[in-house]
């Protein structure tokens, strides 16, 4: 029964708690569209752990630079360390070449950064908005090791299923063959979509609530961030 | 032991939880054992949506005379929600070389990326353009290095170089086989049935999208993993071209649906 290799602390070869697990859920539900001339990138404040609340106001949004926001749902602890080391990497890049980071550079930089972790990843789903060039908007959801697609609107977090499906009938208007014209959504009526998803999700999804971080990213104001509170239960 | 089918409550636990062993020598122990380095993250009970996106899919290339032909679906699943249905499974690595993505998203996304940066280096340092068969040997022995970590892609490269058409079939095992016709991903059996039935050597280039959209289209009908839009490309002596993007589940299926009773009704009217 007693064996004296188990005991040893430096012997990394004993066996493994198979019990201990280094990710946890915070939940949290992100979302970003883009537009014509603007791009809206929100996530919502609440941290939930198991049934429990520990807090109502976390920042899942890290402001790049003035055209490029990142916001990111899943485990808060490793939101916070990526948001670091992205915010980081930008702002060297800026120093040294003395030119703003474009969004599809941040769009790969985000890619690498997850993919680099691929055998012990961040348990993040982001979302990446902003403006290239000529000022219009574009954004990109991700998986959790660095999947991602350039598309018009996108969820992630613990509400993809309930927001998503929302999304694509209103903005895409996907799979309404007679009347497939797409129209242009304006910035106001893009704010309003996002609350009504938002508000919609928080009766559902028992980790989104409390309040949305919603930026508004345009050439003109750059980024912008508004609060928009949800229902507190 | 009978299992009764009640309901239990577990208070947010998982059942499994509820069992867990404590292993016998931290009974032994009388500090808890240090979470080892060598703990690997992924193989025990990670949280599932971790590495689980993309993957069911339908992709198939084959060659023919006039070049090669490769037609892919779009679906992105995560267990049974639909991640993406727009997804670009066809990878293009240079201008010359396509690679198809099946397995996971990233894997397949970064590795090909990897792949094309190779291929580059390749063209500067030789002053010519790599075979397809040294670029699918380089990606093969690149994910052999990762071999039982648990990537997952199942590839096709596809290219014409000095020797002309060639498709190099590429996964995460390890294996690299060339042919002439292949098919990857669960909806790939489906596939195969139509397209080994309309392959013909010589065919136009027509033909052969054609041939490559009916197959994709029928994996996408019986096949729940595939579906969406269906992307075909073409690859000839001058490098690839996209030929088009057409949506499987509605579009295509009512062309052939409509195709298929007009073929009917003329048949009615001839006997």
């Amino acid at each position: 029964m007693y064996n004296k290799q188990h005991l040893d602390p430096h012997d990394d070869t004993s066996a493994q708690r198979p019990d201990f697990m280094p990710y946890q859920n915070n939940g949290g539900t992100v979302v970003a569209m883009g537009g014509e001339d603007y791009c809206i990138v929100a996530a919502t404040t609440r941290l939930g752990l198991g049934f429990a609340i520990p807090t109502r106001n976390v920042c899942r949004y890290a402001i790049l630079n003035d055209r490029v926001v990142l916001a990111t749902a899943g485990m808060y602890a490793d939101t916070v360390a990526l948001h670091k080391v992205v915010t980081a990497r930008v702002k060297v890049y800026q120093q040294q070449q003395e030119k703003p980071f474009g969004l599809f550079s941040a769009a790969q930089l985000l890619s690498n950064t997850l993919y680099y972790r691929r055998f012990f990843p961040y348990y993040t789903f982001n979302v990446l908005g902003g403006l290239d060039q000529d000022g219009q908007g574009f954004v990109y959801g991700f998986d959790a090791i660095g999947s991602g697609e350039k598309v018009k609107v996108v969820c992630n977090g613990t509400a993809q299923a309930l927001i998503q499906p929302i999304l694509d009938n209103q903005v895409e208007k996907k799979q309404q063959y007679e009347n497939k014209q797409i129209e242009k959504w304006s910035l106001q009526e893009a704010l309003d979509l996002v609350k009504d998803v938002f508000t919609s999700a928080g009766e559902r999804d028992i980790y989104t609530g409390d309040a949305v971080d919603i930026c508004t990213v345009t050439k003109q104001r750059g980024v912008v961030v508004e609060t928009f509170p949800l229902k507190k239960d | 032991m009978i299992k009764l089918d009640v309901f239990q409550p577990t208070f947010g636990l998982d059942k499994e939880e509820e069992n867990v062993v404590v292993p016998k020598e931290e009974l032994y122990c009388s500090t808890p054992l240090a979470p080892s380095l060598r703990w690997n993250v992924l193989s025990n009970n990670a949280p599932k949506d971790l590495t689980k996106f993309h993957h069911g899919t339908t992709t198939l290339s084959f060659v023919f005379s006039e070049g090669i032909v490769a037609a892919v679906d779009s679906r992105a699943s995560m267990g049974q929600y639909i991640g993406s249905g727009s997804v670009k499974k066809v990878i293009e690595i240079n201008k010359y070389l396509l690679g198809t993505m099946a397995g996971g998203a990233a894997d397949c996304t970064f590795w090909e990326r990897y792949l094309g940066m190779r291929c580059r280096l390749f063209e500067l340092k030789n002053k010519e353009r790599i075979s397809v068969a040294a670029a699918s040997k380089i990606l093969c022995n690149t994910v052999y290095q990762y071999k039982g970590m648990g990537l997952s892609m199942g590839t096709m490269i596809m290219g014409w170089d000095k020797k002309g058409p060639h498709i190099y079939y590429v996964d995460s095992e390890g294996t690299r086989l060339k042919g002439q016709k292949f098919s990857v991903g669960s909806g790939s059996t489906h596939a195969l049935g139509v397209l080994d039935q309309g392959y013909q050597w010589n065919m136009s280039v027509e033909e052969a999208c054609e041939l490559g959209r009916r197959s994709i289209y029928h994996a996408t009908h019986r096949d729940a993993f595939s579906g969406g839009y269906i992307n075909v490309y073409y690859i000839g002596p001058d490098g690839w071209k996209f030929i088009s993007h057409e949506d499987s589940g509605f579009d295509k299926h009512y062309q052939y649906a409509t195709e298929k009773a007009t073929q009917q009704q003329q048949q009615m009217s001839i006997s």
